[in-house]
C-alpha cells in the first residue's frame, strides 16, 4: 500500500490522471469505430514531430532561465535553413543536412544575442521571452516578403516575390526521415528513421547534460551563487544554454516540417512554444527542472491526446469539441506548473 | 519562579522525515512561571519539537506525529500556529519578522491595533475605523516595561541596532493578552554581552510574573544563569531533564554530545619561515562589510587569525580575494599574483574558500551531497570526469564522486542517509561540514575558513576546529579563519589580527590579553603598527 503512494507522489496525479485519459481513449476508440492501428501509428508520428521541440527546453530549464517561451527564436532559425536550402535547390538528404547546417549557424548567431538579452532580465525571463518570441516571428513576417527569394515554388504565384504561406517539401525531403526505414505492425505503421532522429537528439542532450558544462549549467540553475564561488560564469552558461536550446528548436522544426510535408511561414511559428512547454510539464518537469524522461513521457502524453480526442470525441459527440480539449489542456497544464515552482516529479 | 501548577505537558513526542526518526519518545513537563532551557546540539530535534508544539504546517504536510501535548491540562493539537497563538503560546524565532519602516510600536502592535471607531464604520463595518495611537503607544510602552528594558516606542526598526530588534520582537508576544508560554529560539545568538544579560533578567521578570519560558540556547552559561530547569536532547531523544541547581556548563555539554568536550586547544603546529599569503592595500567593495585598506602576510602552514566586530570589514577580505565581490589591491599567494575580481583564477591559484553564507553561497541545497563535494573539484581541476572520444569531451564520473562524498562523510562524521541526500534535509552543523568537505576536496594549499562556527552546536563546532587543526597539523595547509568568536581565534590561530572600520586595527598573538583584542575592536588600539606577533 505505502509503496503504491510513494510511486503516486513520486509519478504525480497530474500525470496519472491524463495517462489513464489517454488509456480510455485508447480503449475506446475501436468502440466508437476507430481504427486503433492508424490512430497509434499517428500518435507516434506526432510524438517524433514534436519531441524535438519540447527537448530544446530542457537546457534552458536546467540553467535556471525558465520555460523556453521565446522557442520561436530557433524555430525561425530553422524556417531560414530550410527556405535558404531549397532556392539552392538542394533536394533529399543533401537538402536535409545542408538545412540543419544552416540552422545550426543561425542558431547560433540569433541564440548567442538572444542569450545576452535575457542575462539582462535575470528573473523575468519567461516573460520577456514570450515577447521576444512574438517580436522575432513578426519581424521575419516582414523579411520573408522582402528577402530575395525568386525560386517558382517558394514564392507566391502572382506576384513572383515573397514567400508563400506553406510551402510543399515534398520535391525536397518531405517525409524523409519518416519512411526511413518504415515497416508496420499490424496496420500501424512505425516511422523508423524519425524515431531514430528524435533518439540521436535526446541522446545528444543527455550527454551535454552530464559534460563538464552541463554539471556547471544545471548548477547555475540550481544555485547562480554557488556556481560563481566554483568558478562558474553564470552568464556564460546561461548564454550558452540559450544557444542550444535555440538551435534544438530550429532542428525540431525541420523533423516537424519533413513530416508534415510543408514549410509554414509568417505567423506559423507564433503558438509553437506552449505545447512544447505544456508537454514538458506534463511529463512531470517543472521551471528549474527537467529531464530526458519528462520530454520522452511528456510529449507521448500530450500528443496522444491532441491526436486521439478528434478521432474518438467526435466521434461520440458529433461535435468538434476536441479543440476545445486541446486548449484547455495545453494551457491548464502551463498555469498548473507556474503555480508550483519547486517539487518535481522524478 | 515555579509557582507549582502544570502549564505544559508533552507526553512520548515522537517524528520522522522521510523516514528518518528526528523525535523519539519526548515527554517532559513545564510549571507556570518555569523557564526551562532547551539544548541539543544541531540536529538534536529542538527545532522540529517547537515546530510540533506550535502547530507549523511541515509537521502534518511530513505526516504529523506520533504522542499528544497537553496545556492547562487540556489535550490540544494545534493545526496552525494562530491556533498555537490564541492559546496563549507565543514564538520568537531566530530570524526577524518586523517591518523595518514601521516603528516599536507600530510592529508591537502589528494586526493586533487598537481601533477607533468613526461614522464610516456604521456603514462599512469595522473595518473602516481607524488606529487608536494614543492606546496602542501605552500598550508599548506597557510591554517594554514588563520586559524592563529602555526601547523607544517611537523608532523605526530599520534605524534600531540589533538587540533592540529582539526586544521587540518580545515585547509584541508579551503585549498577547493570554500569553502563558514564551518559546524563545536563540534570542541572544545575536546580541551583545551586555544586551544579553539585560534579555536574561526580563526573561526573569516575566517568569515571576507567571509566564512560563522555553529557551533554546547554545550558550550554555545563560542557561545555567537563567534556566529553572534543564532539558537536553540528544539525537532526538531527552538524555537529561533535571533542576539547574548545581549543573555546570561542562556538564551541559559533556550530555549534549555524550563525550568530553575538550575546552583547551592541542598544540600548535610549527609554522615555516617564508611568506605565503601577502595582501596589500587590498580594498573591497561587499555590501556591508567594506574593506578600505588592509594589508596583512600570512607565513607558510600558519593558521591566522581575523577577527572584528559585525560590518567592520573582516568578512569583506576572504570575499575579495575570493572574487566574488568588486575587488583591488595586490594579493600574492606563494610567490604568484593573484587575479582579482575572478572566481575562477583565485581557485587555480590553490586558494578554497569556504563562505559565511553557507545556504546562499555553500551549498546547492536542491541537490546531492555527491555534487555539492564535487562539483567545485570538477569546475575548477577538472576533475571526477571522464574524457569521451579521445578527449573530444567529458563527462562526469559518478562513481569517482560518489567515492569522494563517501570519503569526506566517514572522514567528518556527516550525519546523512547517503550520498544521493539532499543538502537541504540537513541539519547547520552537517552542512557546514559538507561546505569543508567541497573545500577540502579542492586539496588547497591555502585556505579561507568564513564563520566556520555560526550557528552550529558545541560537538560539530569542536569537529570542526579539531579537523582544520588536523589538516594544518598533517598537510601543512596554511589557512586563514575568520569568525566573531574571539575565544575560537585564539584557541587555534598562530596569530590574530583584529579588523576595524575596514582595516587591520592590529595583529597579536593568542596569548595576549583579551583586555588588548578588546581595545583594537573598539578602535582604541594604542599602535596600528601592523605585524606586532
Amino acid at each position: 500500500m505505502s509503496s503504491i503512494k510513494t510511486f503516486i507522489t513520486d509519478f504525480g496525479w497530474p500525470r496519472i490522471i491524463i495517462a489513464l485519459f489517454l488509456l480510455s481513449l485508447f480503449v475506446a476508440a475501436p468502440i466508437v469505430g476507430v481504427d486503433l492501428g492508424a490512430s497509434i501509428g499517428d500518435v507516434l508520428n506526432r510524438f517524433g514531430q514534436n519531441a524535438i521541440m519540447v527537448l530544446a527546453l530542457v537546457p534552458m530549464v536546467q540553467s535556471g532561465c525558465g520555460l523556453n517561451f521565446g522557442l520561436p527564436i530557433g524555430i525561425l532559425a530553422g524556417l531560414l535553413g530550410s527556405t535558404i536550402t531549397m532556392q539552392l535547390g538542394l533536394t533529399g538528404l543533401t537538402g536535409l543536412l545542408v538545412a540543419i547546417l544552416i540552422t545550426i549557424v543561425f542558431g547560433v548567431i540569433f541564440g548567442y544575442l538572444y542569450g545576452k538579452l535575457l542575462n539582462n532580465v535575470k528573473g523575468e525571463e519567461m516573460t520577456i521571452a514570450m515577447y521576444v518570441g512574438f517580436s522575432a516571428v513578426m519581424l521575419f513576417s516582414i523579411l520573408w516578403l522582402v528577402l530575395p527569394f525568386n525560386k517558382a515554388d517558394l514564392v507566391m504565384g502572382y506576384a513572383g516575390e515573397g514567400l508563400r504561406r506553406s510551402i510543399a517539401l515534398e520535391d525536397y525531403w518531405g517525409k524523409l526521415l519518416n519512411n526511413f526505414g518504415q515497416f508496420s505492425i499490424g496496420g500501424t505503421p512505425i516511422p523508423t528513421g524519425l524515431l531514430l532522429f528524435v533518439g540521436l537528439c535526446v541522446f545528444f542532450v543527455y550527454v551535454f547534460m552530464r559534460t563538464r558544462t552541463g554539471t556547471a549549467m544545471t548548477a547555475v540553475g540550481s544555485n547562480p551563487d554557488f556556481a560563481r564561488a566554483s568558478g562558474v560564469s553564470v552568464e556564460r552558461m546561461r548564454t550558452v544554454s540559450t544557444v542550444v536550446s535555440t538551435v534544438l528548436g530550429g532542428i525540431g522544426i525541420l523533423a516537424y516540417q519533413q513530416s508534415f510535408g510543408w514549410v509554414q511561414v509568417y505567423d506559423a511559428p507564433l503558438f509553437m512554444a506552449f505545447p512544447a512547454v505544456s508537454a514538458l510539464l506534463i511529463g512531470g518537469a517543472s521551471v528549474t527542472k527537467a529531464s530526458m524522461v519528462n520530454v520522452v513521457l511528456g510529449t507521448f502524453l500530450f500528443q496522444g491526446i491532441l491526436t486521439m480526442t478528434p478521432s474518438v470525441i467526435n466521434n461520440v459527440l458529433k461535435n468538434e469539441l476536441s479543440e476545445v480539449i486541446r486548449i484547455i489542456v495545453t494551457n491548464g497544464m502551463i498555469i498548473y506548473a507556474l503555480t508550483r515552482k519547486t517539487k518535481v516529479a522524478k | 519562579m515555579s509557582t507549582g501548577t502544570r502549564l505544559l505537558s508533552l507526553h512520548g513526542i515522537s517524528k520522522e522525515f522521510y523516514g528518518n526518526v528526528v523525535l523519539e519518545d519526548i515527554s517532559f513537563d513545564l510549571d507556570r512561571g518555569q523557564i526551562i532551557g532547551l539544548v541539543g546540539e544541531n540536529g538534536a530535534g529542538k527545532t522540529t519539537l517547537m515546530r510540533i508544539l506550535f502547530g507549523m504546517p511541515v509537521i502534518a504536510e511530513t505526516g504529523g506525529f506520533n504522542g499528544t501535548i497537553e496545556l492547562d491540562g487540556q489535550p490540544v493539537a494545534f493545526k496552525t500556529p494562530f491556533d498555537a497563538l490564541d492559546a496563549g503560546i507565543g514564538m520568537v524565532h531566530q530570524e526577524f519578522s518586523l517591518i523595518p519602516g514601521f516603528s516599536t510600536t507600530e510592529n508591537i502592535a502589528l494586526n493586533r491595533e487598537s481601533l477607533k471607531p468613526n461614522f464610516a464604520c456604521d456603514i462599512f463595518g469595522k473595518r473602516m475605523s481607524v488606529l487608536d495611537r494614543v492606546t496602542m503607544r501605552e500598550r508599548a510602552v506597557k510591554a517594554i516595561h514588563t520586559l524592563g528594558v529602555k526601547l523607544d516606542p517611537d523608532m523605526l526598526v530599520s534605524e534600531m541596532p540589533v538587540g533592540h530588534k529582539q526586544f521587540t520582537e518580545i515585547a509584541r508576544e508579551i503585549d498577547r493578552k493570554n500569553v502563558k508560554l514564551l518559546v524563545l529560539d536563540e534570542p541572544t545568538a545575536v546580541l551583545t554581552e551586555t544586551e544579553a544579560e539585560v534579555l536574561l533578567s526580563s526573561m526573569r521578570a516575566l517568569a515571576a510574573q507567571g509566564i512560563s519560558i522555553i529557551f533554546i540556547s547554545h550558550r550554555l552559561h545563560e542557561i545555567t544563569k537563567v534556566a529553572d530547569k534543564i532539558v537536553v536532547l540528544r539525537d532526538g531523544k531527552i538524555v537529561k531533564d533535571v533542576p539547574v541547581a548545581g549543573v555546570s556548563v561542562q556538564d551541559i555539554a559533556a550530555w549534549m554530545v555524550g563525550r568530553d568536550v575538550k575546552t583547551k586547544a592541542a598544540h600548535l603546529s610549527v609554522c615555516k619561515d617564508s611568506v605565503y599569503l601577502n595582501v596589500e592595500h587590498l580594498w573591497v567593495d561587499m555590501p556591508g562589510e567594506t574593506v578600505r585598506d588592509v594589508s596583512f602576510q600570512v607565513m607558510e602552514g600558519e593558521i591566522f587569525g581575523i577577527g572584528g566586530l559585525a560590518g567592520q570589514g573582516k568578512l569583506g577580505i576572504a570575499n575579495g580575494v575570493m572574487g566574488l565581490f568588486p575587488a583591488g589591491g595586490q594579493v600574492t599567494v606563494g610567490g604568484q599574483d593573484v587575479t582579482l575580481n575572478n572566481p575562477h583564477a583565485a581557485l587555480n591559484s590553490d586558494i578554497a574558500f569556504v563562505s559565511e553564507d553557507r545556504r546562499g553561497v555553500g551549498l546547492l541545497l536542491d541537490e546531492s551531497l555527491e555534487w555539492n563535494i564535487a562539483f567545485t573539484a570538477m569546475q575548477a581541476k577538472r576533475q571526477h570526469l571522464i574524457p569521451v572520444l579521445g578527449g573530444l569531451f567529458s563527462v562526469r564520473d559518478e562513481k569517482s564522486m560518489k567515492a569522494l562524498a563517501l570519503e569526506y562523510i566517514e572522514s567528518l562524521e556527516i550525519r546523512c542517509t547517503g550520498p544521493r541526500q539532499r543538502a537541504k534535509e540537513l541539519s547547520g552543523g552537517n552542512q557546514q561540514k559538507i561546505c569543508l568537505a567541497k573545500a577540502f576536496a579542492l586539496k588547497p594549499k591555502l585556505l579561507f575558513v568564513s564563520e566556520p562556527t555560526r550557528g552550529i552546536d558545541v560537538g560539530a563546532k569542536a569537529i570542526v576546529l579539531e579537523t582544520l587543526r588536523a589538516y594544518n597539523r598533517d598537510y601543512g595547509m596554511t589557512i586563514v579563519m575568520i569568525s566573531s568568536e574571539l575565544e575560537e581565534l585564539r584557541s587555534i590561530c598562530h596569530r590574530v589580527a583584529i579588523v576595524d572600520e575596514g582595516k587591520i586595527a592590529g595583529i597579536l598573538p593568542p596569548t595576549a590579553d583579551v583586555a588588548q583584542f578588546g581595545l583594537l575592536m573598539s578602535g582604541l588600539g594604542a599602535g596600528k603598527n601592523g605585524d606586532a606577533a
